[in-house]
């Protein structure tokens, strides 16, 4: 199902590998190290089933994934699936047990404590879940601080915070202290936080969920309006299914520390790996997902009417030029070349399989 | 009854082993010596350093006009809290310059104004220390343990050995005394903060040291400021009762020779002031503790302006005060100082309602004390009757239905509980073998909190056998029973009614902060001269102030049982009674049972000060021994009372945790 309509979609699997986690585990208790060379296997199965019984936590089983640069990548699972565990081993937040973090080919596991400050101070970004504003230090100081950590003078370190500030979307509100914001604001402070100094990663946990539903659909349309200007390396976690179809690149999914399945949002829809996943997926509006790409067929020649769509645009969006075209429509690039067709027969049985497998 | 005549063939089981009472406390002494024969120079010279400051504190103290030092205390208790600290920090303090107190005053000031950063800084440095290192930890939490319970009275002891005579001894003790809640403060502030926090820190590149004084102290600053604010006031307090050593001219010293005096008017007028500095020093340090808190942003230019204006202000006083020696010192002849009127009026009371004082004291040492003390049976012998043994076969069948009723209401273990307090009335809780107080110590502390709080309980009660004071903690644990089921059954009654009356809550409330925030010594003086000396005056000191944190713990613990419960219970029909009894208590439970932990700390520390108005206690073995500057005898006493203290306080400790854990209260704050 891979067309490529015109060269303004790149997928992003075509980009440069930014960051990759290979085979990283992280256990939390005595345990014997023979496991980590062990690959997915029923024997493994049992193995950490073992451990845990014996009162070893593995929170991180042999997860391995790359991220691509200007990708977001999104982590989904529920609580107590080993995510936030996962996105904190790629900052050794907390320490692996055992597994390499590539960062443009560096093992970070490898780094030095002075080796890793400098990277966390010039690459690395951080959301969190429960914000970790400084209570102490007024919105402008909260942005700045990053760079007050790495000895910035105060005037250039303010004029930074108050750019980023700005560009959140908080610009007069400089001087409040953060028990003074609401949620969704006290959020915007710690994204203008983690991006002040630039970084080119950009590490995001559960960064709405703790945000009303409202506020939290308006948050993430401002993620992704700052994403398309600043076009950062992502990994995003979630526990929202929904969530992490509307914001990712690709997505993996988790279950007990494992990764279970990586695919696109429509990879994952229209196959599910297991019952696991596809009980996700069984609420999830499919014209939402699905994209042009998904339902393109090569041209046969016989349709008149033609639209031109990007492979990124969605079914939902493509759906008005069915208006008058009752059978389908040819599907130009930009330039005005026809590339493929969608019918409506093709849609209605993606539509039709979909339901029968989450039946 | 053949059992208890038994006893007077059996006295070891209740007046144990005096002579093991020898060995230890010798061993002690001797240990002592050698240490102050070696090391007395080091302990001089730790003495030299801190004597300079504090000679040069006080020195300043006295030497700025009173003028000056008012308005001075009068703006910085406005920085505090506003106006209304403002004012009473000025009434205050014209108190102590009308009444003639202001050198007196100024003395303690300085004492406090020495110890309250060195326990603050010792406390801060300990409790990073404790933070740090989980084994430090663990070391740190039995030292606060025993600094908290050990009687400041007998470390007063080896302190004035090693340090020789004068203010410096109260000033270490006052340090030793306050460090604790800094300590626990700090150590709880530094790991409770938010693992989010710490890691955005580190995500920011912070190195450690940035990460530990930028981000990890700012955030756990309230919670450490909470703990200045208690160290000052435990430093105040400790001061006050290490006034006993004498040599300093403090305010302390004032109260205590004149109450010796038993000059009431004059005793109530200096306690009077250590009443006010304690309230003045509370609200400023909680005021400046709340700012932390909430973080008001203040622009800086116009507190600098104050800054400038303030000092301005303090110097034209100053030149004002050299232009009229009034405002230096306030002329002998302008001081007010009512006290013979007070004793007039006390003798005018005393003469004409003295009988109703009287026939409180008799029927509460009649009714609770002495039955308790000595037993039903001993106290009606003594009074020259003997109760028939049909007498005593009612008695026990009375007891017997009383354990059936309560075996109903609250199963078996109401029935035990009947029973042990029928049995302590009617023997007296000084003649229970202590065979049998082990035995029911052991099971209640193997039931709440397993072998280890068993073995810990059993190992105490041990050493007080062995060091030959099992009479007086007797004596010790039956005043501090009667004073603690007092303060249990009223403070717990006053917490209820506060918990659902709004009205009395907001009364009840400052009364409490009043009485928790005066030094423990000034309790003494209204109740040695209304009721005299004895242990009834000791009870009622002990109640006042032991009751308030059963107030608190038991308003509070109702007021946060979780409203769905409350409305739950309301919607199935529960009257006001009902829903009381039989929902608010249980569920609060936990939190009364704290509070009960609390009040028996509280009534133990109290304990050693009542001593002196005349019990015969342990409190009283400390005071002997300090008088006699015996080591050996303090430090063994002192310890007793402290594993009185920890026995409880494990037992408890585990019963409430057990308790909470069933029911789930601790889950839902987790969730």
């Amino acid at each position: 199902m891979t067309y490529f309509l015109d060269d303004q979609v790149g997928s992003a699997k075509d980009r440069k590998v930014k960051l990759s986690c290979r085979n990283i585990w992280k256990c939390y208790g005595p345990m014997d190290s023979g496991i980590y060379q062990m690959r997915d296997t029923p024997e493994r199965a049992s193995a950490v089933a073992a451990l845990r019984s014996s009162g070893c936590v593995p929170a991180a089983i042999d997860v391995s994934f790359d991220v691509h640069a200007g990708e977001i990548f999104v982590i989904m699972g529920l609580s107590g699936s080993g995510k936030s565990t996962v996105i904190r081993c790629l900052s050794r937040l907390v320490e692996p047990s055992y597994g390499e973090i590539l960062f443009d080919g560096e093992d970070l596991l490898e780094a030095s404590p002075k080796r890793l400050i400098e990277i966390r101070r010039r690459r690395m970004g951080m959301v969190f879940q429960s914000f970790g504003l400084l209570p102490h230090l007024t919105v402008l100081e909260n942005v700045a601080f990053p760079l007050r950590v790495q000895g910035v003078d105060r005037q250039r370190r303010e004029s930074r915070a108050s750019e980023m500030i700005e560009l959140v979307g908080l610009k007069g509100r400089e001087c409040a202290f953060p028990a003074q914001l609401s949620g969704g604001q006290q959020q915007r402070v710690g994204i203008a936080r983690s991006l002040a100094v630039e970084p080119e990663l950009w590490f995001l946990d559960e960064p709405f969920s703790a945000l009303d539903p409202l506020i939290r659909r308006q948050m993430q349309n401002e993620f992704l309006r700052l994403q398309t200007l600043l076009k950062k390396t992502i990994v995003f976690i979630t526990h929202d299914f929904l969530e992490a179809i509307r914001l990712a690149d690709r997505i993996a999914i988790m279950k007990d520390g494992q990764i279970i399945q990586i695919g696109s949002a429509a990879e994952i829809v229209l196959k599910p790996a297991n019952d696991y996943v596809r009980e996700f997926t069984r609420d999830v509006p499919l014209a939402h997902v699905l994209t042009v790409a998904d339902v393109i067929e090569p041209y046969r020649g016989h349709l008149q009417a033609t639209q031109s769509c990007g492979a990124d645009m969605s079914l939902l969006d493509a759906m008005p030029s069915f208006a008058g075209n009752p059978e389908g429509f040819a599907v130009t690039n930009s330039s005005g070349a026809i590339v493929g067709e969608i019918t409506a027969s093709k849609v209605l049985t993606i539509f039709a399989e979909s339901q029968e497998r989450t039946r | 009854m053949p059992l208890f005549y038994f006893q007077h063939d059996l006295t070891w089981l209740t007046n144990t082993a005096v002579w093991l009472k020898g060995p230890i406390e010798r061993g002690l002494n001797l240990v002592m010596d050698m240490f102050v024969a070696n090391f007395s120079w080091a302990f001089g010279a730790i003495s030299w350093l801190l004597s300079w400051p504090l000679t040069e504190l006080q020195g300043m103290l006295q030497w700025l006009p009173w003028s000056v030092t008012l308005v001075a205390f009068t703006l910085v208790g406005f920085a505090a809290a506003g106006c209304r600290l403002a004012i009473f920090t000025a009434a205050s303090l014209f108190y102590m310059v009308a009444t003639g107190y202001w050198q007196e005053s100024m003395n303690t000031l300085a004492l406090v104004g020495v110890a309250a950063p060195l326990a603050a800084g010792v406390g801060f440095g300990m409790g990073v220390l404790g933070y740090r290192s989980g084994v430090a930890r663990r070391v740190l939490i039995i030292c606060l343990d025993l600094m908290q319970t050990v009687p400041a009275f007998s470390y007063l002891v080896p302190l004035l050995l090693l340090f020789g005579f004068g203010p410096v001894v109260g000033l270490i003790a006052s340090a030793i005394y306050a460090c604790p809640p800094m300590v626990r403060n700090v150590m709880h502030g530094l790991a409770s903060v938010p693992s989010a926090l710490v890691e955005s820190g580190e995500m920011s590149g912070a190195t450690r040291w940035q990460s530990f004084w930028w981000v990890r102290v700012p955030a756990a600053l309230p919670q450490i400021m909470v703990g200045v604010n208690q160290t000052i006031m435990a430093t105040l307090s400790m001061v006050i009762i290490a006034s006993v050593i004498g040599g300093f001219n403090d305010i302390g010293w004032e109260v205590l020779s004149t109450m010796r005096k038993a000059q009431f008017g004059q005793s109530l007028m200096s306690g009077m002031v250590i009443a006010l500095m304690a309230m003045i020093l509370d609200r400023i340090s909680a005021g400046f503790a709340s700012h932390v808190r909430s973080t008001v942003n203040t622009p800086t230019v116009s507190r600098s302006n104050a800054l400038a204006a303030s000092a301005l202000l303090l110097l034209a006083l100053f030149a004002a005060s050299m232009l009229f020696p009034a405002m230096r010192q306030w002329p002998s002849e302008w001081r007010v100082y009512p006290a013979a009127q007070i004793n007039d009026f006390l003798s005018y009371t005393v003469s004409r309602y003295g009988w109703v004082f009287a026939e409180i004291k008799q029927i509460v040492n009649f009714c609770i004390l002495l039955p308790l003390k000595i037993g039903w049976l001993r106290l009606f012998d003594a009074t020259g009757y003997t109760i028939s043994p049909v007498n005593q076969a009612a008695y026990w069948v009375a007891v017997l239905c009383a354990m059936l009723l309560a075996s109903f209401a609250w199963k078996g273990r109401g029935a035990v509980l009947v029973a042990l307090v029928a049995a302590a009335c009617f023997f007296g809780l000084t003649n229970i073998p202590w065979p049998v107080l082990f035995m029911v110590v052991g099971v209640a502390a193997w039931q709440a909190g397993g072998v280890g709080t068993a073995g810990f309980s059993l190992a105490g009660m041990s050493f007080i056998l062995m060091t030959g004071l099992w009479g007086p903690a007797m004596l010790s644990l039956y005043l501090c029973a009667a004073a603690v089921a007092l303060s249990f059954v009223v403070g717990g009654a006053l917490g209820a009614l506060a918990a659902s009356n709004d009205r009395f809550s907001a009364f009840i409330r400052p009364v409490n902060d009043t009485l928790q925030t005066i030094p423990q010594f000034v309790y003494l003086i209204p109740v040695i001269f209304l009721f005299q000396v004895g242990d009834f005056s000791a009870l009622i000191a002990i109640v006042a102030f032991s009751i308030v944190p059963m107030i608190r713990y038991t308003e509070h613990g109702i007021r946060s049982i979780d409203h769905e419960i409350s409305e739950a219970a309301i919607g199935m029909g529960c009257s006001t009674l009902q829903k009381r009894f039989q929902i608010d208590l249980p569920i609060a439970s936990p939190a009364i049972m704290l509070g009960l932990n609390q009040t028996i700390m509280y009534a133990l520390s109290m304990l050693v000060i009542a001593a002196l108005v005349g019990t015969r206690d342990l409190g009283q073995s400390v005071y002997i021994a300090l008088t006699n500057a015996d080591t050996g005898a303090a430090l063994t006493t002192g310890f007793s009372i402290a594993i009185i203290g920890m026995v409880a306080d494990r037992i408890i400790q585990a019963w409430a945790k057990k308790r909470q854990r069933q029911l789930g209260l601790q889950e839902i704050r987790s969730a």
